[in-house]
């Protein structure tokens, strides 16, 4: 066998940030325009505040935004998109409601033409928001089967309380109950753009982009009634929340630790300790569980950032046999992280990871466009990277430790075990105290 | 509305050559970003797995991360990771891909990490026996404790299909996967992973000279090994309809799923690349046939899609394949009532053709699809290397939205045409949850 060394990396060039413009609409909507020229193609993202609203009927409005205004029909709203190759859809969080959509880029006037109908001239047709107000209900139905969804459910419960954020989707039954009135309310009263950014990214001019977003959005107006998250309430650590799932053949493990937001001084050195715990393949908890005990397929941790709070998620789906010893291995790596600084070459090598691959999360139209839109969410700029990319590449090994032993001590867990506790209450009692989930 | 929209090609550069031991290699510099894109591509893939081995192409596709000549396990991962970059592999019906995305220093030491493990992986006992149990919750995850898992892409295909490698479970029977031996996993890899059989593609920012001197210095010394003959996978149409039911235990809703032979993807390609177009016009977004009809319409459907090869890669999969169908239903749907409205929009489609502009739209979203998925170097990267493996033609990339567009009204109303309920698989899926 003959010993060939590993080339060298060549240093990466300095963090070049896109052409890109911006500008405030007088109805309130900020419009962001970036060049990104590879394909002929433009992306959409918009955002529009909607933090507070009513679950049921924000849920079902971002299901049926597109079903149609007072001239064009779901069908023609959908006919008129394709023909310039676009498509726009909507979604919802507990911040916002966000339509992304892309088309190509010769069809963006088009494209911004009938996003302006659908948020100015809605119509939400009875029988069309009856139809959406059916679907919707049955694809609860069926994510209420979904572990990763009810285990999901369970911890957001158990980290929020009585936050809004506590309850993510709407119970069967209000949805139901709302009408397409209630629709045109919410609309009228939330789909406003105060406080909404809309960002364009691709084959685009950026200046004649907003021209041209000024032109068929412009008379979009009207104030917002806004509605501010209250701050979440910090975890409250306790009991391990076992909730029943009868017959499962794997137990799905669910911890939430607290956590800081982007802008935080600390927030770099916490991502690299976050890293090396568990943020990517290489790192401590991945190796460990997958790659030498074979409990697990895709483990994964990561920092999720709302509005009113951020937090760090710990996720892994493991057979039944070995839940307990899969919350040990976890709890283990929690406390070995906690308690001892990193090694200088695992944080190296998280370090090249973080910067890497913001590289990566950048070189697409629609990579560029995700991140654009997710950093305006929080009042902040691609040149946002710069400052974080600089915090990345100075953290130091002092840092991460403390940022660790602050936010990844197991005695901040939050746990949730989803899985058929029959038979594996009794092991992961023999670790931790354990409390069945009274539903 | 019937105005034509122009398509937009892309002109992605393509540099082609082979290696003295036999490996193919393709090159498509792109300097607008600074990140590449690396993939190795294998021509085996679920249907070459011998019998009493199901589940073995995709176990053997985790072995190749175990280490290899220069490697212990673990570095792998490490190397590309500490570089920056991201990778992955996964194993289809007729090829298994390895791939890493990297700032654009780090590609010689993707190139190493792949040569490294062409030359040979570290096949040892206790490798095998780890990613046994990493697979066996592969599947628990994907299949085993999730409604609908497998439907239809394991659920179909033993309907449709009478030979071995085209009927079988491509994830396996824990059976199989736990009798896999090592000696197995050698014969496997000295009999497929032959750089003769392999195809090398790299996208992205790289100077070409230098990336080839790279790519002679890293593969140069890989020791020649052809490739081994191509079988044919081929076996007759269905010529009576078939069907099967099945209870999901975990699933709250029916659903249905069907397929129908197509022409060959590779062989006949004008009259296959019809089919292509024809399940977006049968499924794409609210104003398709099907969805107009059995989504709005009739409500007899929460949703349907439709795409031809059981994993969704159309220009990646060889004969023989299949265009499906696929739909949830309401609670108490009717599976025979959707495939009777699916029959009808056929034959509603064969006598009376498109409407205006009906065929332009479709064929523009489907190159807004096409070009959005080349935006990333592993869009280039992946596709390239697998048209050079079973076509020897990268460049076709850049020619597919053209050739979306230039298919004709009469070629989808004759594909249409031959969508016929006796030629047609179908598979039910039951709700068995209790709710």
């Amino acid at each position: 066998m003959s010993i060939k060394p590993l080339p060298d990396l060549i240093p990466d060039a300095k963090l070049k940030l896109p052409k890109e413009a911006e500008r405030t609409l007088a109805g309130g909507l900020t419009v962001i325009a970036i060049r990104r020229a590879a394909v002929p193609l433009v992306e959409l993202r918009l955002r529009v505040p909607f933090g507070k609203a009513s679950l049921p009927r924000a849920t079902l409005l971002s299901q049926a935004l597109f079903t149609g205004t007072s001239t064009m029909s779901s069908v023609d709203i959908a006919a008129e998109l394709q023909a310039v190759g676009g498509g726009l859809s909507a979604g919802l969080d507990p911040d916002r409601l966000l339509v992304t959509g892309n088309s190509l880029a010769s069809g963006l006037d088009r494209m911004l033409e009938i996003l302006a109908a659908v948020l100015t001239d809605p119509a939400y047709p009875n029988g069309e928001v009856a139809t959406e107000r059916d679907r919707l209900v049955d694809h609860i139905q069926v994510a209420l089967s979904q572990p990763a969804h009810l285990a999901r459910t369970a911890l957001l419960k158990r980290m929020f309380g009585t936050h809004p954020y506590a309850v993510q989707t709407p119970e069967p039954d209000q949805v139901r109950a709302v009408r397409p009135a209630a629709l045109r309310t919410l609309h009228a009263e939330r789909v406003r753009p105060e406080g909404a950014v809309l960002v364009l990214v691709g084959d685009i001019n950026p200046e004649k982009a907003i021209d041209a977003a000024e032109k068929a959005l412009g008379s979009w107006t009207g104030p917002a009634k806004t509605a501010e998250v209250p701050p979440t309430p910090p975890l409250q650590p306790g009991p391990l929340l076992l909730v029943d799932r009868p017959g499962a053949v794997q137990s799905s493990l669910r911890m939430a630790l607290p956590a800081v937001d982007r802008t935080d001084p600390g927030y770099a050195a916490l991502q690299l300790a976050n890293l090396i715990f568990g943020g990517y393949f290489s790192s401590r908890w991945v190796e460990n569980m997958r790659e030498d005990k074979g409990y697990t397929y895709g483990p994964h941790t990561s920092i999720e950032h709302y509005l009113a709070g951020s937090v760090l998620s710990v996720a892994a789906e493991v057979a039944t046999e070995v839940t307990g010893p899969s919350l040990l291995e976890t709890l283990y790596e929690l406390g070995r992280i906690a308690s001892l600084p990193p090694g200088e070459d695992e944080l190296e090598q998280a370090r090249r990871y973080a910067l890497g691959t913001l590289r990566l999360g950048m070189s697409t139209q629609a990579g560029l466009a995700g991140l654009a839109s997710m950093y305006a969410n929080f009042g902040l700029r691609l040149d946002h990277l710069r400052d974080y990319s600089a915090a990345l590449a100075t953290a130091t090994r002092e840092q991460v430790a403390e940022a660790a032993a602050r936010f990844l001590a197991p005695t901040n867990a939050v746990t949730v075990v989803l899985g058929d506790a029959e038979k594996v209450q009794e092991p992961l009692a023999a670790l931790t105290a354990v409390e069945r989930s009274a539903e | 509305m019937a105005r034509r929209i122009k398509i937009p090609a892309t002109k992605y550069p393509v540099e082609r050559f082979t290696l003295a031991n036999g490996l193919r290699v393709v090159l498509t510099p792109d300097r607008s970003a600074p990140v590449v894109g690396v993939a190795v591509v294998y021509d085996v893939g679920i249907r070459s797995e011998p019998e009493g081995r199901t589940g073995f192409a995709h176990l053997f596709e985790h072995l190749m991360f175990q280490g290899s000549e220069n490697l212990e396990k673990l570095a792998h991962f490490r190397h590309v990771q500490g570089a920056g970059g991201t990778f992955n592999g996964s194993t289809h019906l007729d090829y298994t891909d390895y791939f890493e995305v990297l700032p654009a220093g780090a590609l010689e030491r993707a190139l190493f990490l792949e040569a490294d493990r062409m030359r040979g992986p570290r096949l040892t006992e206790e490798n095998l026996l780890n990613q046994i149990d990493v697979v066996k919750e592969e599947i628990r995850v994907n299949v085993l404790n999730r409604p609908y898992g497998g439907f239809p892409w394991l659920r179909l295909p033993p309907v449709m299909f009478e030979t071995f490698p085209n009927a079988h479970d491509g994830y396996g029977s824990f059976g199989d996967l736990d009798s896999a031996t090592v000696a197995d996993a050698q014969a496997f890899f000295d009999r497929y992973y032959a750089c003769g059989n392999a195809t090398l593609a790299v996208a992205g920012d790289f100077d070409v000279a230098k990336a080839t001197e790279m790519i002679h210095r890293h593969f140069g010394d890989v020791p020649a090994r052809p490739a081994p003959p191509l079988p044919s996978f081929d076996e007759p149409d269905l010529t009576a309809e078939k069907r099967d039911t099945y209870t999901d235990k975990l699933a709250p809703l029916p659903g249905v799923a069907s397929a129908w032979r197509v022409p060959d993807p590779i062989g006949d390609f004008d009259n296959y690349l019809p089919y292509v177009v024809l399940a977006e016009v049968l499924t794409d977004g609210d104003a398709s046939r099907l969805v107009e009809r059995l989504v709005q319409r009739d409500r007899t459907v929460t949703s349907i899609g439709g795409y031809i090869g059981f994993m969704g890669d159309e220009f990646q999969v060889r004969n023989p394949t299949a265009i499906l169908l696929q739909a949830h239903m309401p609670p108490g749907g009717d599976g025979d009532k959707v495939l009777r409205t699916v029959d009808e929009e056929l034959e509603r489609l064969a006598a009376d053709g498109l409407r205006p502009g009906e065929l332009e739209r479709v064929q523009a979203r489907i190159a807004t699809h096409l070009l959005r998925d080349t935006d990333s170097v592993l869009g280039r990267a992946l596709p390239m290397a697998v048209l050079e493996l079973q076509r020897g033609r990268p460049e076709m990339l850049n020619e597919l939205p053209k050739l979306v567009g230039e298919v004709t009204e009469a070629q989808i109303v004759a594909a249409a045409a031959t969508l016929r309920p006796e030629r047609r698989a179908t598979v039910e899926v039951l709700p068995g949850a209790v709710s």
